[in-house]
């Protein structure tokens, strides 16, 4: 009773009832919790089930789990998601904070042409992505063209083709796509830092790289957990740029774990098992997400 | 003014130009190295097949504008685009009109449950697709929409209103009570003062929410991919991966349906760019 007075006392919209709040919300709900929030409570029974998609399921208990643990591809495509937090996250943060310790804090002109060209790749779908560099990479493409033409001819090579080079040609499609994005955001941030914090930190003898440990870096600490987010999930989530350039291989080289759910759950018909994938795969999404938002929460009421 | 001062001003307008100089210098490789891979398809896409092997950045002989009237009605481009649009024009404008709605609930009513639904919704965006995408492809095959344009629209309203409702919420909540007691002494209900007084007050953000459900939408591959098989019915990215499966020797036709792909949401881009910017920063906060 008491907090339904409180609602109503909260209540300050003109023509307010507290019911109404439930009919402005409803048509977003509905078609949300009927093809998203369904589907994912769906996605957990599924995985308990033995299911080739067509016949008669059959509850399995806790065994598709059991079966992750002995599956060597799915191993395979963990290790690669997380070879590409290396190159999704580490190497294009850390570019990012090198370039923005490097550059001027003040705005060059024609600043707005560079934050208009690095961040191009984000706003690109990834098929068109992975389809400009699978021609890169060609066997005769202009990458091995330039090489030879520089007398490199020896390091010519089928690069999705190789299995010494084939991951890190794809992972460098991923940094390619990261670094921009992150470098925006950096230089976004550093420019909202107060200039009087430099100069008080100069006054106290302040080198360039104390400046930078002790004022840029704690002043752009929310953009970098952005970034850390945004990539990490990236890393994680690996998909379509799999799909475009090398389908998991030569072998299962670029094998992925998103790459591996898809092929379990619609060309090998082990729906059951790749349901058990999407849960692991999604719990992992969600824990990186909240440990480094809570981290921030942390470090910045510290 | 004694001369070392001059000396040290002179010392410090030499550091900043240095600087400067080399800021210039950094961005300018770092743009180079994003800007060339798509010059160097764009330039592609205009060359012939010969033309392709003879070097990267030499320009064509005569454009060959034909790639892209190839592209378009043999390579059926005219037809993903038109599948592209019509997913994208219903997804976009339901989503929005669904999120102004209940974002305008989130952010100025108090309800019970307010906060536990708020975070349902906020799942919806923290979720990836793959959390989902098994079950709804049998649930969609089950009532008979695989296969359709429903089957691409419905399911991305549905994770859209998520992003919509978290990004409207906090938009409406930044208005000012004053201006809305105001529209409640002019005996307003609550339908009018969000079309007449609030909407307009808000339209910045549900600008930077359209362009963002747009690119988002246009760039889809995942959920194409899975719930669609009808050729007809291909969205554009999802007809660029089937036809360099198919045809990847054929560098100039794929390059200049590459291009189509990739253009709608440049423009976009450089029209919008403060707002998605601006969008992206703020929207992946929380995931």
């Amino acid at each position: 009773m008491r907090r339904f007075s409180k609602v109503l006392a909260g209540s300050h919209e003109p023509g307010y009832r507290f019911w109404l709040a439930y009919l402005y919300i409803l048509p977003a709900l509905l078609v949300y919790a009927i093809f998203v929030l369904w589907p994912i409570v769906d996605t957990v029974r599924y995985s308990f089930y033995d299911w080739s998609g067509f016949s008669k399921p059959v509850f399995a208990g806790i065994g598709n789990y059991a079966r992750l643990f002995h599956d060597e591809i799915l191993g395979v495509g963990l290790a690669n998601n997380l070879t590409f937090i290396i190159f999704y996250s580490i190497l294009p943060i850390t570019v990012g904070l090198f370039l923005t310790a490097l550059l001027t804090r003040r705005l060059v002109a024609g600043m707005s042409l560079f934050r208009v060209g690095l961040f191009v790749p984000y706003v690109m779908s990834m098929v068109v992505v992975g389809v400009v560099w699978r021609w890169l990479y060609h066997p005769t493409g202009p990458i091995n063209q330039f090489l030879t033409a520089l007398g490199l001819g020896t390091w010519a090579r089928p690069w999705l083709g190789d299995f010494d080079w084939a991951r890190a040609a794809v992972g460098f499609v991923g940094t390619w796509v990261q670094y921009g994005f992150c470098m925006v955001l950096f230089i976004a941030g550093v420019q909202r830092i107060d200039e009087n914090l430099y100069d008080a930190a100069k006054i106290d003898g302040a080198n360039e790289f104390q400046q930078f440990a002790h004022v840029t870096f704690p002043g752009i600490l929310n953009e970098v957990s952005v970034a850390l987010v945004t990539t990490l999930i990236a890393a994680l989530r690996v998909f379509d740029l799999v799909y475009v350039l090398t389908r998991g291989g030569p072998g299962n080289e670029t094998m992925v774990a998103s790459y591996w759910l898809y092929q379990n759950a619609f060309q090998i018909n082990r729906v059951g098992y790749a349901a058990a994938i999407a849960v692991i795969l999604s719990v992992m999404i969600m824990i990186i997400s909240y440990a480094v938002i809570s981290l921030r929460v942390r470090i910045t009421e510290a | 003014m004694g001369t070392g001062m001059r000396h040290r001003a002179a010392k410090r307008w030499l550091g900043l130009a240095t600087r400067n100089a080399l800021t210039y210098t950094v961005l300018s490789i770092f743009l180079l190295l994003v800007v060339m891979p798509f010059l160097a398809a764009l330039l592609a896409s205009f060359k012939t097949s010969t033309e392709i092997t003879r070097g990267v950045f030499t320009l064509p002989q005569t454009w060959q504008w034909t790639n892209y009237v190839k592209a378009w009605t043999q390579a059926r481009f005219a037809v993903y685009f038109r599948s592209s649009v019509v997913v994208v024009v219903a997804v976009v404008g339901v989503s929005t009109l669904f999120s102004v709605w209940s974002g305008y609930a989130f952010g100025r009513m108090t309800f019970p449950f307010s906060r536990v639904l708020f975070y349902l919704f906020l799942l919806g965006i923290m979720a990836p697709q793959e959390a989902f995408i098994i079950p709804l492809y049998h649930n969609l095959r089950k009532i008979g929409l695989l296969d359709t344009y429903w089957a691409l629209i419905l399911p991305q309203i549905g994770m859209s209103v998520c992003f919509g409702t978290f990004w409207m919420s906090g938009a409406f909540a930044q208005v000012p009570r004053d201006l809305v007691d105001a529209a409640k002494v002019d005996g307003c209900d609550s339908w009018r003062a969000l079309w007449q007084v609030l909407l307009p007050l808000v339209q910045p953000a549900v600008l930077t929410m359209v362009v963002l459900l747009f690119v988002w939408t246009w760039n889809d591959f995942m959920l194409a991919l899975v719930l669609v098989s009808n050729e007809n019915l291909r969205t554009l990215p999802l007809g660029l991966a089937f036809f360099q499966g198919r045809y990847s020797r054929d560098v100039p036709l794929t390059a200049a349906g590459a291009t189509m792909v990739a253009l709608p949401t440049i423009l976009t881009y450089f029209i919008f760019q403060r707002q998605f910017i601006k969008g992206i920063t703020a929207g992946s906060v929380t995931g």
